[in-house]
């Protein structure tokens, strides 16, 4: 077969990207290093070329990074169509076509979806367009939340102490800025660390002059008659006056464009198969239909084929590399995405990083250095093995610290390591908030059961 | 596997191309002769190991040397220093390097070498223009040399006029580490012995004046200290100080030395830097993949039994990660026995891995890159005048004794 239907796609397909960020950025550039001599068409609702977003957050903020100037660096030229400033409102699986806001439909042999995720907004939408009132997800939050900074506040309200909420607060430390943040959970990082880990994080907020308080919620923000936000007031009863306020309560996936197109689509993500072809609403794998990045849910061998959603930079380049790589191959040449969750995040002068799954865990044990030192690892253990390690200021180990949890090494550890101190001598509780109670939010979400587990007969995605 | 292979890599007369027993040592990954170290040579397992927690640097936990032909070698102890970081684990080790790290890179001082950059050039420029005959260049003694010698002075904050003798006791102790089996083993402990006590005593005194009035110099900001790990002891400054100098000294010598032999090997790749002084850059990252100046690293030894590949180390035994032979890794890198600058995929493990890896790096690179980069650029038609040259005896710290060669001329 000397002109297969692949060669042909591969000449002269059209390839379309809808999400024109990290995610769709490097999976183009993966579909022409593999040949792709078609058109190839990259759909964006954000009016810029790719850029960076773990900036918007520390260096920006710092006023150490314009906000203008965090494009994505390019590995290589990736002639493609620009549809920039236009989102993408619809998509006709069986036409195979893409429906953009302004009208127009952009036909696809096959179909790339990373669109990514957007921040969760204030619920009370009038509360939320008050001047001073931000959340921070694209260049222009974090420029506006920058010169809001700069501009010398008197007090900033954060709401939700995750990741990017504590990268704020650090951020307005540094900056002398009086910070106050609220945090329904019981510790900064809680869901994504756990109570054990939370309460070093706690410590580092108060330790740097963060304001915090947490088991509170903000139950209603107050602007003054310029419609300038003045206030906040919380669940304890009391009044905070504050003329900054971030909203930092996690992200929603962008898959609402998708309702009614008959993709496995819901507000937990687009599911898709290990080699990240989406499914369709019967649970059926699609063959032309691809998903990468934030959007993402897919099952995961580490993790008992749960389906992961995961919010983390490193995991949208590793997946938007595998969706290229299978689109463009012969499903016997296709390979699973199989990365192992990682981030990192910069706050209070600490680098913090994580591997695996640690809201998977139950108990946690430091193995290296200690708490107090504000420098060590700690190994969260599931059921006897290790699913998952996060380090403060101790991130040159985590590497081995990732393959033990690939080999699904067992937990405790039974070996004894160089630094090991006098609290890692056993594991204790990790103290994971009950699930049932809403935090900022993990920026991993675990959905969907085990094929052992047997508990559904009948597929219904979320959602639908 | 021939029997034997450890003591053929240790054998002077394999010193100019060890890369054959590399490549035969990788056959069996984890080697093991019964009674001598366990030989790791592949590069995933090296780099796994490198950040392998089980595993420590620190002699103390070793449970015998013997069998160990590289073990007992280290002077250090014979003047009752403590440990220096190279040889501690964490939570000591962290404390030393990190304090070591303030006054020289990044976060604290992100200036301090990239401000070298003048000196250094200056040093360089210096050197080749006292190159002198240009028939007879011994490039090793005339430049190699004494260049990091100069600039570790510069860095330490010796003073110029204590350079010279500062110089003899750098050779000596630098000497040591590559024993000439013909010398008398006992003069040549106390020589060593004796440069070891004279350094230590001149660099206390430099810390002592140093402590009153400090000035920008390393020396003075870890005599000082400050930040939340304090300071140091005037002990742990000394070993600091003897580390800093020992170990950012050799390596250097090596590394531009074996720079310029590949170059002069590689006469097309001499060209072209001398065209783009850039290509130092990708350039001196290959030579730290493709002939490293520290080969493999003898001291590590694991804290509970642990496996690799199957076999099971056990706990205390001695450990030889061979750097070299992983840098050569044919599952590694493609086509690993060529030298090729333009090398898009170059994670070498020439500066090491893990907490250990290579402190003085930011300044060995800007060195070397400086050193051939110069050297191309200014000596006209230079030319090997033997290959290969004589190495040194060291078959760890590995590189030529001299580098003989001629040129045309010294171009401006």
């Amino acid at each position: 077969m000397a002109d297969s239907a692949l060669d042909q796609l591969k000449r002269s397909g059209r390839i379309v990207v809808v999400g024109a960020s990290l995610a769709g950025l490097r999976a183009a550039e993966v579909m022409r290093e593999k040949g792709f001599a078609g058109t190839l068409t990259l759909i964006g609702d954000e009016p810029h070329e790719p850029y960076d977003r773990p900036p918007l957050s520390k260096q920006v903020l710092l006023g150490k990074a314009d906000a203008e100037h965090t494009l994505l660096p390019r590995r290589r030229d990736i002639e493609a169509e620009w549809r920039l400033g236009v989102a993408a409102i619809g998509l006709d699986m069986a036409a195979r076509t893409v429906k953009l806001a302004d009208g127009d439909e952009v036909p696809y042999d096959r179909l790339l979806i990373a669109t990514g995720v957007r921040a969760r907004p204030w619920p009370n939408e009038a509360e939320g367009e008050l001047a001073g009132v931000f959340t921070l997800r694209t260049r222009e939050d974090g420029a506006g939340l920058a010169r809001a900074l700069a501009a010398g506040p008197r007090r900033v309200l954060v709401i939700g102490a995750g990741f990017t909420g504590s990268e704020i607060a650090s951020a307005c430390r540094e900056r002398g800025v009086d910070v106050t943040v609220a945090e329904r959970g019981d510790a900064p990082l809680v869901g994504a660390l756990g109570g054990v880990i939370g309460a070093v994080a706690a410590e580092l907020h108060r330790e740097n002059g963060v304001d915090l308080r947490t088991g509170i919620m903000v139950t209603g923000l107050e602007g003054d008659s310029s419609g300038r936000v003045r206030a906040a007031h919380l669940s304890d009863g009391t009044t905070l006056e504050c003329d900054v306020v971030v909203v930092s309560l996690g992200a929603q996936r962008n898959t609402e464009w998708l309702t009614g197109s008959g993709l496995g689509a819901g507000p937990r993500g687009i599911a898709c198969d290990a080699g990240c072809r989406a499914f369709d609403l019967r649970g059926i794998v699609t063959d032309d239909i691809y998903v990468a990045g934030d959007v993402a849910r897919s099952p995961h061998a580490l993790f008992g084929y749960q389906f992961l959603s995961l919010e983390h930079w490193g995991n949208a380049v590793a997946q938007a590399e595998t969706a290229a790589h299978n689109m463009l191959s012969e499903s016997t040449d296709r390979r699973p995405h199989l990365w192992v969750p990682a981030f990192w995040s910069s706050q209070f002068g600490v680098n913090i990083k994580s591997v695996g799954v640690p809201s998977m865990g139950t108990e946690i044990m430091i193995t290296q250095g200690s708490r107090a030192e504000r420098r060590f690892t700690g190994v969260y253990g599931y059921q006897g093995r290790i699913i998952g390690a996060v380090t403060f200021d101790n991130a040159r180990w985590l590497q081995f610290y990732e393959r033990q949890i690939e080999c699904t090494a067992p937990f405790p550890p039974p070996f004894t390591t160089v630094d090991r101190r006098a609290d890692g001598q056993r594991p204790i509780p990790a103290d994971f908030p009950d699930p049932s109670v809403p935090t900022h939010g993990p920026t991993i979400t675990l959905s969907g059961y085990s094929p052992a587990d047997r508990r559904i007969a009948t597929f219904t995605p979320a959602g639908h | 596997m021939s029997h034997g292979i450890l003591s053929q890599i240790l054998d002077y007369a394999n010193r100019a191309n060890p890369y054959p027993l590399y490549e035969e040592l990788r056959r069996t990954p984890v080697f093991h002769d019964g009674t001598g170290p366990y030989v790791i040579s592949t590069y995933f397992d090296i780099q796994s190991l490198l950040h392998d927690p089980r595993l420590s640097s620190d002699s103390r936990n070793l449970a015998a040397t013997a069998g160990d032909p590289l073990a007992g070698g280290e002077q250090e102890e014979a003047t009752a220093l403590p440990p220096s970081f190279l040889k501690l684990d964490p939570p000591e080790h962290d404390r030393l390097r990190r304090m070591t790290n303030r006054p020289f890179g990044p976060p604290h001082s992100p200036y301090r070498v990239d401000g070298m950059r003048g000196g250094l050039k200056d040093i360089v420029t210096g050197l080749i223009d006292n190159l002198g005959d240009t028939e007879r260049i011994d490039l090793v003694d005339q430049f190699a040399y004494p260049f990091p010698v100069t600039m570790i002075c510069q860095l330490l904050g010796v003073p110029r006029e204590d350079e010279a003798r500062f110089h003899v006791w750098a050779d000596t102790l630098a000497a040591s580490l590559d024993p000439d089996p013909d010398s008398d083993p006992a003069e040549r402990q106390r020589k060593t012995h004796d440069s070891r006590m004279e350094l230590g005593m001149y660099l206390a005194g430099l810390i002592e004046e140093r402590r009153k009035d400090p000035g920008e110099d390393m020396l003075s900001q870890l005599a000082v200290g400050h930040g939340p790990d304090d300071s140091m002891s005037t002990m742990e400054l000394l070993s600091t100080a003897a580390l800093l100098l020992i170990a950012g000294h050799e390596t250097t010598v090596n590394l531009i030395t074996n720079g310029m032999l590949t170059l002069l090997r590689n006469p097309d790749v001499l060209q072209q830097l001398r065209r783009e002084p850039g290509l130092a850059v990708p350039l001196v990252e290959e030579l730290l993949r493709f002939e490293p100046p520290v080969q493999l690293l003898p001291q590590r030894t694991p804290l509970v039994d642990i496996e690799v590949r199957g076999i099971t180390i056990p706990k205390g035994s001695s450990m030889w990660l061979i750097l070299a032979s992983g840098n050569r890794d044919p599952n590694r890198f493609e086509n690993p026995d060529r030298f090729d600058p333009h090398r898009k995929d170059v994670q070498h493990l020439g500066l090491g891995s893990g907490i250990h890896s290579c402190f003085g790096a930011p300044l060995a690179r800007l060195e070397a890159q400086l050193a051939l980069s110069e050297l191309a650029r200014r000596l006209e038609n230079p030319r090997l005048l033997e290959d290969p040259p004589p190495y040194r005896q060291n078959a760890v710290l590995r590189g030529p004794r001299h580098l003989r060669i001629a040129c045309d001329g010294i171009r401006p």
